[in-house]
């Protein structure tokens, strides 16, 4: 996981529309600019919000890339669950889960 | 005394982006003090705000993060996130470039801080303003402490920043409006998000009102993390002020939880 360079994707993505533009039609190009693993490559093309949240990406990124995919809240907490149901406790950063990821949206 | 008006309050993007979703019986009376704060900027004569923020990611990355930045620019935009997300329209809210150099140039005698000629706003700023200056015409200079990425400002900084601040303002003639904007407890963008530790939250405030700089600088991460979420790290912006008012006490106009929100939500004023 270079978790530093998918974060770092989704920053730009979540702060300049030219970013949000390539990511919409030509994502191998914006991809291939950054040092990312072919799983990594995976969930960002699919909107694998789950397998992003467990590995780490920060959740002030991760909720606009989610907003920015047409997930709702709702739909944001619920996939970030989905995440940590399948593969467990978030592996990096300072987002982990608390409390079994009690509460959500409320 | 340049400095005419410093408050706090909270940015959530909830605020607005899930405003229908509150409880109107918590929501509207943290609404009613958050124009409560509009007025009194207004009534100050203030000719530019200060927000001192702890913004998302907007601006600054890990790649070059700053511990502490003041805007410089003309103009600046907001907010980064999808308008109908945050239900704040886009729009372009003016700066005040000759004064902030003058701010940053004599901040810089005590503080090492980075100036930015170009600043996209995010909630942190974008909520706030949204109710505080809702027509965009007062020159607005964005601050930021880093709140999000680890290593982040040491609070003692934070309050040396808020002391720095307030010596800058003290030497400008014009009429100069700060407010600290920043979650005490909260899990945000998790799945705990709405979780709120309250009795930590009224600590804390508790200190912020009585200013008492002992309490205020004995919090530390490890225990902030676990006691009050991520999102705890943004009491630098409040504790900021705290330094900016440094003798001066402070009220606590409301606080309350609004899980929806995902934070106790707070309007302060420092009885200046």
């Amino acid at each position: 996981m270079s978790l530093y360079y998918v974060q770092k994707l989704l920053y730009n993505l979540n702060r300049d529309n030219s970013v949000q533009h390539l990511f919409k039609n030509d994502l191998d190009t914006l991809m291939d600019g950054y040092k990312l693993t072919a799983e990594e490559r995976t969930w960002l093309r699919n909107g694998d919000v789950g397998e992003l949240y467990i590995h780490g990406v920060n959740g002030q990124i991760l909720m606009h890339f989610a907003a920015f995919i047409g997930q709702d809240w709702d739909e944001y907490i619920q996939a970030m669950k989905n995440g940590l149901s399948k593969h467990g406790q978030v592996r990096d950063g300072i987002y982990k889960v608390v409390d079994g990821g009690d509460g959500g949206a409320v | 005394m340049a400095l005419v008006f410093a408050g706090i309050c909270s940015h959530g993007p909830g605020i607005t982006g899930r405003a229908e979703r509150a409880d109107s019986a918590l929501r509207d009376p943290f609404y009613a003090a958050l124009d409560g704060l509009r007025v009194d900027i207004e009534s100050s004569g203030a000719e530019a705000l200060v927000v001192i923020a702890a913004e998302h990611f907007a601006n600054f990355f890990m790649n070059n993060m700053p511990s502490f930045a003041v805007g410089m620019g003309e103009e600046y935009e907001g907010p980064i996130e999808d308008p109908d997300w945050l239900k704040i329209p886009r729009t372009t809210i003016p700066g005040a470039p000759e004064l902030s150099e003058r701010i940053i140039t004599e901040m810089m005698q005590t503080v090492d801080l980075s100036y930015a000629k170009e600043w996209k706003m995010d909630h942190g700023i974008m909520v706030p303003l949204n109710f505080l200056t809702p027509r965009y015409d007062m020159p607005i200079i964005p601050a930021n402490i880093n709140c999000q990425g680890p290593p982040l400002t040491p609070l003692s900084r934070a309050y040396a920043f808020g002391q720095a601040l307030r010596r800058a303002c003290d030497s400008v003639p014009e009429k100069i409006a700060v407010m600290g904007t920043g979650g005490i407890s909260h899990w945000p963008a998790t799945p705990n998000s709405g979780k709120i530790n309250e009795a930590w939250d009224r600590e804390y405030l508790d200190a912020w009102a009585a200013n008492d700089k002992e309490r205020l600088l004995s919090y530390n991460d490890e225990d902030t993390l676990r006691e009050a979420g991520q999102g705890g790290f943004e009491i630098r912006t409040l504790t900021a002020i705290s330094g900016l008012c440094e003798g001066t006490t402070g009220t606590v106009r409301y606080a309350e939880p609004i899980p929806i929100f995902s934070t106790m939500c707070v309007v302060g004023v420092m009885d200046i």
